[in-house]
């Protein structure tokens, strides 16, 4: 049967066309329908039925005196038209910036001429053609920080204070590692993969719940979980690259190995910073922040047993030789898992998008999902059991420790 | 925030419904717009709501306005607009008014750029303002070119099958009246007052919040003093149908006179009927700046009943307003419920001496009442 098939096959024109032609003229036939589908008009579906979709986000929010602006995002299937403005039971006039009307996934800017009084609140109702409505809501009024060098100073300095100061000072723990019994290390290492656990988990939380507000049409949701999907194959494959020079460095000693390790939770750790720091700028730009020297002693302890979890496979899990890192080598640890807070904060005080927003936390999940994997190994005792009292113990500690840290910041 | 805590969560909450982004601005307004149309009505003494900078009073976006004609039906036209039918003498000696009202589904643009697919009489919104003499014999044929069933219940003294109730006369013709069906209401005209007509057919709130309504007057037998008459019916849209209004508006045009101050002249009687055909809301109201008048509730007594600036009115109530404005300029109205005023209820009579008044509407105002010194139509 299969070699009739192949026979009746062969005596085809296939054999005689280059293989780039068999694959391309598909290609082509697919364009020709498609296309002819859309210029007339979907033949034999007749009307669309119901009126219009109007499906609209409001991406961005800044007020100026005298003005309130916001970023809109057409998310639905149809072109949509802002007729009205209204903010807090008010017409007020406005100017569309890029036009009144949005196409499909188009966006405009609406900048409304409005009094608007710091610390009040306000619900905005926009008016499209048909008459639909689309809510907007100002909960705490602000005026929005202009994007100049003492703002980005400022979320720079921020994102010191809780990423890069307190990574680097939980890192200073790297000596006692050295010192402690290979018994701890292993249960270091599993209070390490339960304090990332509980990150990661936490970062998925927060991106699925910006992506709830993110327009649909760029995937909300989707977009967490493709970003963790990417990031986690994307250090998989860097990971493989590097395998062959982190086993002649094993063999040299084990040493190396445990500094790979190093460097693979620190970037897992950056890219949750990245998204914590993308949190604190939004909300501070919103005043949705108190920048009280409290919050940000509370994010500093929290951060602090990140830097702990960044030292503790420098102490080769297992071996005997821990490996001896230079100073350059640390504080570059510390940059990479404390400085992309600054990079969020700047980018969630200047240039907010939740689609990015959720991309990047679903990245910072990958990120971290890949390291636990990583890292369990490391955990195992002797009789190369993985879930060991010890682990289990080291694993639950590292849960606890950033569940009691994170109440601080949650006061 | 909740509780004013904050935690990551809530702060990516905030973070998500409100994210920030720096931008450039433009001042844009409105009274602007309306400056110029200050100096077109020929420099009325005090165009005092226009001209400033920014956010004078609620309104709408500038550079856009309603397509009247497209509607078919203009605010400062229907503000004087009385249709009083077509009367034949009948042998008894009474007057015979005779209509003719056809409910239509038409789109209306209730405020610029705003579309709504209305339900109308006679294709407007409100329907016709009918206007007869106490006494008088009314006829009106009802034809249905609606694709959905309807009725004209009139507020007044007549007969259970005159009512325009679905469920009472269908055997004989009447209650609810099916699409391309029709129905001849004929009752006289009594009492004298301000009245109101509208659909009752099922579900109620969304017949009439589709348009189905109108002014009804029962001038009474010796006529009232002469005056610049108008109907004001108050009104609104909810264009969303979330069962509360978007656009509040007198005579369906949100701020329609605020764009277009409704023209009157100094020291003349200026008589208003007043109705209250708004849905979904419970309670509307209408206030005057800088003057006061003579409240007639329902319009049934020629005494007034109080010296006042504001009254209140329910869902279909009624009263004929009366006052002079001593002072040229122009002169706010709106309702006293502010959420209304800023959401469309509101408008500018502007006083001037006839000079001065340059809009037809305002020249037309003046024509004589039918009946104006007790003589009938």
């Amino acid at each position: 049967m299969e070699a009739g098939a192949r026979a009746q096959w062969g005596g085809g024109a296939g054999d005689r066309l280059p293989a780039w032609a068999l694959g391309l003229i598909p290609l082509a036939l697919i364009v020709v329908a498609i296309g002819g589908f859309a210029l007339l008009g979907g033949p034999g579906l007749g009307e669309r039925s119901g009126p219009p979709v109007e499906e609209v986000s409001v991406e961005r929010t800044v007020l100026r005196p005298g003005t309130i602006e916001l970023t809109l995002r057409n998310d639905g299937p149809d072109p949509v038209e802002i007729a009205q403005v209204a903010i807090n039971d008010a017409y007020a006039p406005f100017a569309a910036e890029d036009g009144r009307e949005i196409g499909r996934l188009g966006s405009t800017v609406v900048e409304v001429t409005y009094p608007w009084v710091e610390g009040e609140a306000y619900e905005i109702f926009l008016v499209t053609s048909t008459g639909g409505t689309i809510d907007a809501e100002v909960p705490v009024a602000v005026e929005s920080p202009e994007a100049d060098v003492g703002f980005f100073g400022l979320m720079a300095l921020l994102g010191i204070y809780v990423g890069v100061i307190p990574v680097s000072l939980g890192m200073l723990w790297l000596p006692f590692v050295r010192r402690i019994d290979p018994r701890w290390i292993r249960g270091l290492l599993a209070f390490t993969v339960g304090l990332l656990a509980f990150l990661g988990i936490d970062a998925a939380l927060e991106g699925l719940e910006i992506a709830a507000e993110a327009p649909g049409a760029f995937g909300g949701a989707e977009l967490v979980f493709a970003g963790g999907l990417a990031a986690y194959l994307a250090l998989a494959g860097i990971d493989a690259h590097l395998s062959r020079r982190g086993e002649r460095a094993a063999a040299a000693g084990g040493a190396g190995r445990g500094a790979y390790l190093a460097l693979l939770v620190a970037i897992g750790i950056g890219l949750h910073n990245l998204g914590e720091g993308l949190a604190i700028g939004s909300a501070y730009a919103t005043g949705a922040l108190a920048l009280g020297a409290f919050l940000v002693v509370g994010f500093a302890i929290h951060n602090t047993t990140e830097g702990l979890a960044i030292v503790a496979p420098l102490r080769g899990a297992g071996a005997g030789e821990s490996a001896r890192p230079g100073l350059g080598r640390l504080v570059g640890l510390g940059l990479l898992a404390g400085a992309p807070a600054v990079l969020g904060a700047w980018i969630g005080a200047a240039a907010f998008n939740p689609s990015l927003a959720a991309l990047l936390f679903g990245v910072g999940v990958g990120a971290i999902a890949r390291v636990i994997v990583q890292l369990a190994p490391a955990m195992r005792d002797g009789a190369g059991r993985t879930l060991h009292p010890d682990a289990v113990i080291g694993l639950l500690a590292g849960v606890a420790a950033l569940y009691a840290t994170g109440l601080l910041i949650s006061v | 925030m909740d509780d004013g805590k904050i935690s990551r969560r809530s702060l990516l909450g905030a973070a998500a419904a409100l994210p920030v982004t720096a931008g450039l601005s433009s001042l844009v307004n409105s009274p602007g717009a309306r400056a110029e149309e200050s100096a077109a009505a020929g420099g009325s003494a005090a165009a005092g709501h226009g001209g400033h900078e920014g956010f004078v009073h609620a309104g709408f976006a500038a550079g856009r306005s309603v397509n009247h004609r497209a509607n078919g039906f203009h605010p400062t036209e229907m503000l004087r607009d009385f249709d009083y039918g077509k009367t034949r003498r009948l042998a008894s000696g009474r007057l015979l008014r005779e209509w003719e009202i056809v409910a239509q589904d038409r789109e209306i643009e209730v405020a610029p750029g705003v579309k709504y697919e209305a339900w109308t009489y006679n294709g407007r919104v409100p329907g016709p303002t009918l206007r007869a003499r106490e006494g008088d014999k009314l006829r009106l044929r009802f034809v249905n070119g609606s694709d959905h069933p309807h009725t004209i219940h009139f507020h007044g003294i007549h007969t259970a099958l005159m009512d325009g109730m679905p469920g009472i006369g269908e055997n004989r013709g009447g209650g609810q009246i099916e699409p391309g069906e029709e129905f001849t209401y004929e009752f006289d005209a009594e009492p004298f007052g301000l009245h109101l007509y509208h659909c009752h057919t099922a579900p109620l709130a969304t017949h009439i919040a589709r348009g189905l309504y109108g002014a009804f007057i029962v001038d009474p037998k010796q006529g009232r003093p002469e005056a610049d008459e108008m109907v004001m019916v108050l009104n609104g849209f909810d264009t969303n149908f979330d069962l509360g209004n978007e656009i509040y508006a007198v005579n369906t045009v949100g701020f329609h006179y605020v764009n277009e101050p409704i023209q009157v002249r100094r020291d003349e009687l200026t008589r208003i009927y007043l109705v209250n055909a708004l849905e979904f809301d419970p309670i509307n109201s209408f206030h005057v700046h800088a003057n006061f008048f003579q409240h007639y509730p329902t319009g049934t007594s020629l005494e007034p009943s109080e010296f006042t600036d504001t009254v209140v009115q329910g869902q279909g109530q009624r009263a004929v307003l009366e006052m002079k404005f001593p002072f040229d300029g122009d002169y706010m109205f709106h309702a006293h419920v502010s959420e209304f005023a800023e959401l469309g209820w509101t408008g500018f009579f502007r006083v001037g001496d006839r000079a001065k008044l340059s809009s037809a509407a305002a020249a037309a105002a003046y024509c004589k009442l039918p009946w104006g010194g007790g003589s009938p139509a």
